[in-house]
């Protein structure tokens, strides 16, 4: 999006705002963190929703990426401005959900207001990462992703590789890398953005390993990380030492700074989010397509199932009854399965409901699309165990900045694989105390 | 100069002085004092849960390797940093100044990287370093220089100074230009006829005569990289790898914007603050003297 139609978006919030109690319209704030195409969806489903209606009106806003979204939305709050509605990444749930009075859970919301509203109707894999032990939900699903393995078509094909058949396993997938190296791609075989999400939060899922005690901190914030106990990690992690070594591993960065290394095909097999799928198409010059995360074969129960990325909608608290009536309201539309269908095949995000994702099944859709169904097929590869329903760690933010950095001095050299694993757990875990007598329950 | 000029009765001075100490307590002393307060309390996110713990947000500080491990960093970078840019620059700025066709193009040119956002500046230096993007960083690979800011501390740091260095550059050209335009030709003249030669001339006249602007720079440099730097840190490196390139701002950036820790992050802010008084007090008490007016 141009920054003069943000601009102009902005004073026809501004203006609609000024007309809206002429209007007797109840007014709903909602503040966003997405852009360009995402942005255009966003306008156009609120813009559709004041127009099956009469008595509210949706007000989108675009707040900056979503720290700065999740950031501003403390602020307002703090200051008593808060927005009806917050989007937040997946990483501020535990942020989000421990401040006793500033959010008002969804399913309340849903029940006060008299709307019809079934929790199993919705994927459990999502759901269940922004409910509560009890499978009470806490926020809306609304853009979710998950972590895919992107793979160059052309590279397997110049190394003698079969471009249907992408490696299935870590094993497998090392070997790859090695064929890759040999054939010319010398400076990575494979890598990944996200850092954390990549080696420790997925792979923790993926492969049924807890990363910490009370169903990674769903159940409760003394939850303690205990992932460095776990032989699985250890194993991932020696290997990528070993690997980085001759660059067959190659790190990429903490965020998805490194994500330019696939599509200029430098590197040729990435593990990244299926939201990079856009990019994708629209800048890799070779033939390309995505698989599941790979797992080891060794570790019982895997691969279990993948856990959501992306954001979710937080009704925040202290608003009048009939406001939260129209973000009842809302959701109800949100939910809807066609509406869910078109945004599911517009955005890449993944569809919410099963019913959506049964009728875009249906259509054949993904026959045309496959690399679109391969995170849904992650997450709804086995029912989620306590192991891969999510994860809820107050602080996450910081604490994931504490695990790249072990990770990091893994990878150089300065730390051995355990002792990295050690202290990424034991530093986690001082954030987890301390946050434990902040958080009001 | 009449020395003794003052005003009669308090109301006038007090009058003059009020729009400075209003501004001064505005945004100064009431933040500061928000600080420091905030630096007692352990409170969630969205304020809804406040404890007051005494100094135990400054206990946990001391108590984590990583807090000391910052502070190294910011003395690297700052030392580093003050150095280069100062010195650079005046270097540029002698340049500047002698006689030489089209010295205003030059100069332009110099002062525009100022206009330039800290995060800007940096993701131009990542463009130029990135290890997989940047022209110059595949420049260095191919001369078999393994350059990885991504896993190299030392690389990151490399590639942060030099960031913040050229950003700084342009501002301290700027200062030490209009230093040397003041310098009155006629003694630079004297010594000339006298035999001094061009390197003698600027060790025993000039730079003598800039060091008032040396020590405004020098001052001003140090309150650069200790408050203004955490721009181009966040954009260049993040913080890493593992911890390598973290000074003191930027942790208190990171801890209280990305981590929402705003007792610790306000506890790092008034330590930092004590040590920045500190050290101007340092300079203004030892540095100043050799200092001539």
């Amino acid at each position: 999006m141009t920054m003069k139609s943000r601009i102009l978006m902005s004073i026809a919030a501004f203006a609609l705002a000024g007309a809206s109690p002429a209007l007797a319209q109840t007014e709903i704030q909602w503040w966003h963190a997405l852009t360009g195409a995402n942005n255009d969806v966003v306008v156009k489903l609120t813009e559709d929703f004041n127009a099956s209606q009469k008595d509210y009106k949706v007000v989108p806003v675009y707040k900056g990426s979503y720290p700065d979204t999740l950031n501003a939305g403390i602020a307002a709050f703090r200051a008593g401005q808060a927005p009806h509605i917050l989007q937040v990444f997946e990483v501020g749930t535990g942020t989000m959900m421990s401040a006793k009075g500033a959010i008002k859970p969804v399913h309340e919301v849903m029940k006060e207001a008299g709307e019809k509203f079934d929790p199993n109707a919705y994927l459990p894999a999502i759901t269940g990462y922004y409910s509560t032990a009890k499978g009470e939900m806490l926020s809306m699903p609304f853009n979710s992703s998950s972590m895919v393995m992107w793979y160059n078509k052309d590279a397997f094909k110049k190394a003698g590789l079969d471009p249907a058949k992408p490696p299935k396993t870590w094993p497998e997938t090392f070997e790859a890398a090695k064929k890759l190296k040999a054939a010319g791609y010398d400076k990575c075989g494979v890598s990944n953005a996200w850092a954390t999400w990549a080696n420790i939060e997925q792979f923790g899922a993926w492969h049924n390993v807890p990363l910490s005690t009370k169903v990674n901190g769903m159940a409760g914030f003394d939850a303690v990380l205990n992932f460095n106990k776990s032989p699985a990690f250890l194993k991932h992690w020696t290997n990528l030492v070993e690997l980085q070594k001759d660059k067959t591993y190659d790190y990429s960065g903490r965020t998805n700074n490194g994500e330019g290394r696939f599509t200029s095909g430098e590197c040729p097999i990435f593990l990244t989010s299926s939201g990079f799928f856009g990019n994708v198409r629209a800048n890799a010059k070779f033939d390309w397509g995505n698989a599941p995360m790979p797992y080891y074969p060794d570790v019982q129960g895997a691969p279990q199932n993948s856990i959501i990325g992306g954001a979710s909608l937080w009704v925040m608290g202290g608003k009048k009854a009939d406001e939260y009536k129209g973000v009842a309201k809302f959701f109800t539309f949100l939910s809807n399965v066609d509406r869910q269908v078109k945004l599911h095949t517009e955005s890449g995000y993944l569809p919410i409901t099963k019913a959506a994702y049964e009728k875009v099944k249906a259509s054949g859709f993904y026959k045309d699309k496959p690399y679109l169904e391969t995170p849904i097929l992650e997450l709804t590869n086995k029912a989620p165990t306590d192991n891969s329903k999510g994860l809820r760690y107050g602080s996450l933010v910081q604490i994931r900045d504490i695990w790249s950095e072990e990770l990091e001095a893994a990878l150089n050299g300065q730390k051995s694989p355990q002792a990295a694993l050690d202290a990424a757990a034991e530093r986690g875990n001082q954030m987890l105390r301390q946050f434990e007598r902040t958080a009001a329950r | 100069m009449q020395k003794n000029a003052y005003f009669k009765g308090l109301t006038i001075p007090f009058l003059l002085l009020l729009p400075q100490l209003a501004i001064t307590i505005v945004f100064f002393y009431w933040p500061a004092s928000q600080a420091v307060w905030q630096s007692f309390l352990l409170e969630d996110a969205f304020g809804t849960s406040t404890q007051f713990v005494w100094f135990e947000n400054y206990q946990m500080l001391f108590a984590d390797p990583g807090y000391l491990k910052a502070f190294i960093n910011t003395a690297v970078f700052s030392t580093f940093v003050c150095v280069f840019s100062l010195s650079i620059a005046l270097l540029f700025a002698v340049m500047a100044d002698r006689q030489i066709r089209g010295a205003e193009i030059y100069k332009t040119l110099l002062i525009w990287p100022y206009a330039v956002a800290p995060a800007i500046a940096g993701v131009l230096w990542i463009f130029m370093f990135d290890p997989s993007l940047g022209m110059l960083a595949r420049g260095l690979q191919a001369l078999g220089i393994p350059w990885n800011p991504r896993l190299n501390g030392n690389h990151a740091m490399l590639l942060v100074i030099l960031a913040a260095t050229w950003k700084q550059i342009s501002y301290n050209f700027l200062f030490f230009l209009a230093g040397l335009q003041s310098i009155p030709k006629s003694v630079i003249e004297a010594a000339v006829i006298d035999g001094a030669r061009p390197m003698r001339r600027f060790w025993t006249i000039v730079f003598p005569l800039l060091s008032p602007t040396t020590f405004f720079l020098l001052v001003v440099n140090i309150v650069y990289v200790f408050f203004d730097t955490f721009g181009i840190i966040d954009t260049v490196t993040g913080g890493g790898p593992s911890g390598a390139t973290e000074t003191l701002v930027y942790k208190v950036f990171s801890d209280g914007k990305g981590g929402s820790n705003l007792g610790g992050s306000a506890a790092q802010s008034v330590l930092l603050l004590v040590m920045v008084i500190g050290l101007t007090a340092v300079q203004f008490r030892f540095i100043e003297r050799k200092v001539s007016y």
